[in-house]
C-alpha cells in the first residue's frame, strides 16, 4: 500500500488522469458480464435509439444496447491487443537476443529479413495476410504478433548489443555458459526495464492497428463486440445526425491517450531527461 | 568512390534495391497463399475438378511459383501489372489513376501541414514548459493517439452534417477543376493534416529541445542572446537534418494513414482500391497495389536517410 501511495504521489496531473482512464477501462474489461446491463449480442430495442433515453448510450444499427456493447468491446479489444503485444514481445525479444549474442551469420540473416518485412506498411501487410489466412482470433493474434515482432526485434537487439559487451557477459562466456544462460540470466534482467517502457507504447500501436483492421472488416468477427467494428457498423448513422459511431471511436481514443499520458511520464523518468532550462 | 556524398548514397541505394526485391518476393508469397482457393471461390465448392483446373490454367496459376514470379517481375518492370480478376481492366491503368488521387491528397495535405507543424514545434520548443507548450503538446498527443477514423468522423459530423458546408463523401474525378476538387477532398485533407501536424510538431520540438542541451547553445545563452535568436539562428540550422527526416517520414506515414481515411470518405484513392481488392480477393490488384505502397515506403525512407545526411554540413564539405 505504501508503494502504491508513493507511486501515486510521484505522478504529475496528466499521468494521474492517464492512470485513471486505464484503470477505468481495465475495470470495465474485467467485470464486463457483471457491469453490462444487457447481453453482448442481445437485441433489446429499435435501431439507433437516441442517447439518454431508455438506454443510456442508445442502441446500435440493429438495436443492441450500445453501453453493453462498449463494455464487452473493452474486454474483447483490449484482450486481443494485450495478447498480440505479448506475442510480439516474446518473439521479438527472443530473436533480438539471439541475434545479439550469436552475432555473425545469424544476426545478418535475421536483420535482413526484418529489414524487408518492416518495409511493408503494417496495415497493408496485415490486410493481405489476414485475407489469405482468415480472421479467426488465434490467427489474428499470431499475424499481428509476427508483424509487430519486427520493430521489437530491432529494439531488443540494440539493447542486448549494449549489454553484450559488458564484462560480466564476457565472464559468463569464458565460464562456458550456453546461449540460453546468456540470454535469460545475463541479458534479460538488464534489458527488462527499457523493454517494459516500450511495451506500453507498442500496445498502443497494436491497439490502433486492431481498431483499423476491424474497422476495415478484417478484425474480430461479429457478433463479438469490437470497438473498431462498432464504428464501422454504426457509421451510416452519421449521415442521419446520429452520433453513435463516435462513442466507440472515442473509447479507442480515450484509452490510447490515457496510456500515452502515463507512459510519457514514465519514459521521462526512466531516461532521466531534463526538459527544463 | 572518393566523393564522400556518393560513398554514402551508393550503398544505401543498393540496400534499398535489395529490400524492394525482398518485399516483392514476400508479397508474391502472400498472394500465393491467397490464390490457393481463388478458383473454388469463383466457381463454388461443388465445381468439378476439371473446371477448377481449367480456371487455374486460365489465371495462369497452374505453373510453378518461381516461373510466375519471374514473369510477373519482368512485366512489372515494364509497367504491366496484369488485368484485374474483378473487372478485367488493366491493373496498371487503375493504379495510375488512383495513385494520382492519393498523391493529390498527400500533396495538398503537406502544403498545409509542413509549415504549421514546424512552426508549432519551434514555438513549443521556444516556450517549453509554458502554458502554450502544454496546450500544444497535449492537443497533438490526443490527435496522434486517436484512430484516424475518430478524427475523420468528428470532422464529418461537424462540417458535413451539422453545418453542411462540405460534402461527406469525396466524389473526385478527372473532369473536376482544381477548386471543385479541393472542396470535394477538403475533409480527408483536413483529417490527414490534423494527424500529421501532430507528428511533425512533436518530432520538431524533440529535435530542437535535444539540441538545446549542447554546449554551443549554452555558450550563446551565456553571451546573453535572446531565446528566439538562439533557436532561429543557432539551433534551427543544425535541426534541419532531423526536421527533413520528420517531413519525409510523415509522408511515408500518410501513405498508411490514408487507407483508413479514404475508406471513411469513399475517396477513390489507392488505399480504397487495396481494401476493395482484399475484400474481393482480386489478386493482381492486391499484388500491384501492395507493391506500389511498399515501394513508396522504401523510397521515402531511403530519401529521408539520404537527405538528412546531405543536410549535415560536416558531410557536404570535405576537409
Amino acid at each position: 500500500m505504501r508503494h502504491l501511495i508513493a507511486f501515486w504521489e510521484d505522478l504529475n496531473i496528466s499521468a494521474r488522469i492517464g492512470l485513471g482512464i486505464v484503470v477505468f477501462f481495465a475495470t470495465c474489461a474485467i467485470f464486463a458480464p457483471w457491469l453490462a446491463p444487457y447481453g453482448e449480442s442481445e437485441i433489446v430495442g429499435d435501431v439507433w435509439e437516441p442517447l439518454g433515453g431508455e438506454f443510456m448510450f442508445g442502441t446500435d444499427q440493429i438495436g443492441r444496447d450500445l453501453l453493453s456493447r462498449l463494455i464487452f468491446g473493452a474486454r474483447n479489444t483490449m484482450a486481443l491487443a494485450i495478447v498480440s503485444t505479448t506475442v510480439s514481445f516474446t518473439m521479438g525479444a527472443v530473436l533480438g537476443f539471439i541475434a545479439a549474442t550469436r552475432g555473425g551469420m545469424t544476426d545478418q540473416v535475421l536483420s535482413r529479413v526484418v529489414d524487408v518485412v518492416i518495409s511493408i506498411p503494417t496495415l497493408i501487410a496485415s490486410l493481405i495476410v489476414l485475407s489469405a489466412v482468415g480472421t479467426a482470433t488465434p490467427t489474428l493474434v499470431l499475424v499481428i504478433g509476427i508483424i509487430y515482432a519486427m520493430p521489437v526485434y530491432r529494439i531488443a537487439r540494440a539493447v542486448a548489443m549494449d549489454i553484450e559487451v559488458m564484462d560480466y557477459v564476457e565472464a559468463a562466456r569464458l565460464r562456458g555458459e550456453g546461449l540460453w544462460w546468456l540470454m535469460t540470466r545475463e541479458i534479460l534482467p538488464n534489458a527488462l526495464t527499457p523493454l517494459a517502457a516500450e511495451f506500453g507504447l507498442r500496445f498502443c500501436f497494436v491497439f490502433l492497428l486492431i481498431a483499423s483492421l476491424s474497422f476495415l472488416g478484417m478484425g474480430l468477427q461479429p457478433p463479438l463486440a469490437d470497438w473498431g467494428a462498432m464504428v464501422r457498423g454504426n457509421a451510416d448513422g452519421i449521415a442521419w445526425g446520429f452520433m453513435h459511431p463516435l462513442l466507440p471511436a472515442a473509447c479507442i481514443a480515450a484509452l490510447t491517450i490515457g496510456i500515452n499520458l502515463l507512459i510519457d511520464r514514465w519514459v521521462h523518468k526512466a531516461s532521466g531527461l531534463r526538459d527544463d532550462q | 568512390m572518393n566523393n564522400p556524398v556518393l560513398a554514402i548514397i551508393v550503398p544505401r541505394l543498393a540496400t534499398g534495391i535489395f529490400i524492394l526485391f525482398g518485399v516483392s518476393v514476400l508479397i508474391t508469397l502472400g498472394i500465393e497463399a491467397l490464390s490457393g482457393d481463388v478458383c473454388s471461390a469463383i466457381l463454388g465448392q461443388a465445381a468439378e475438378p476439371s473446371t477448377v483446373a481449367a480456371c487455374q490454367a486460365q489465371l495462369g496459376i497452374d505453373r510453378p511459383l518461381h516461373i510466375r514470379y519471374i514473369e510477373w517481375l519482368g512485366n512489372v518492370l515494364q509497367g504491366d501489372f496484369g488485368t484485374s480478376l474483378a473487372n478485367n481492366r488493366e491493373v496498371g491503368e487503375q493504379i495510375g489513376k488512383r495513385l494520382g488521387n492519393t498523391l493529390f491528397l498527400a500533396v495538398s495535405t503537406s502544403i498545409f501541414a509542413v509549415p504549421v507543424g514546424i512552426f508549432l514545434g519551434v514555438i513549443a520548443a521556444l516556450y517549453r514548459n509554458s502554458f502554450i507548450d502544454h496546450t500544444i503538446s497535449t492537443t497533438t498527443l490526443s490527435t496522434i493517439a486517436s484512430p484516424e477514423f475518430f478524427v475523420a468522423y468528428i470532422l464529418m459530423a461537424i462540417f458535413a452534417v451539422k453545418l453542411g458546408w462540405l460534402p461527406a463523401i469525396s466524389n473526385v474525378d478527372s473532369s473536376m477543376g482544381i477548386f471543385e476538387r479541393l472542396r470535394a477532398s477538403a475533409l480527408p485533407v483536413m483529417t490527414l493534416t490534423l494527424v500529421t501536424v501532430a507528428h511533425m510538431m512533436r518530432m520538431t520540438r524533440a529535435s530542437i529541445v535535444s539540441l538545446l542541451a549542447s554546449p554551443y547553445i549554452e555558450m550563446a545563452k551565456l553571451k546573453g542572446l535572446k531565446p528566439s535568436r538562439i533557436i532561429v539562428k543557432h539551433a534551427l540550422p543544425n535541426a534541419w537534418s532531423p526536421i527533413i527526416q520528420v517531413i519525409v517520414l510523415n509522408l511515408a506515414y500518410m501513405i498508411v494513414g490514408v487507407v483508413v481515411i479514404e475508406v471513411v470518405f469513399v475517396y477513390p484513392g489507392l488505399g480504397a482500391l487495396i481494401v476493395d481488392a482484399v475484400l474481393n480477393r482480386d489478386l493482381p490488384v492486391i499484388q500491384g497495389t501492395a507493391m506500389v505502397f511498399a515501394t513508396a515506403y522504401v523510397v521515402l525512407f531511403l530519401l529521408a536517410d539520404i537527405l538528412s545526411m546531405l543536410a549535415n554540413p560536416r558531410l557536404r564539405h570535405r576537409r
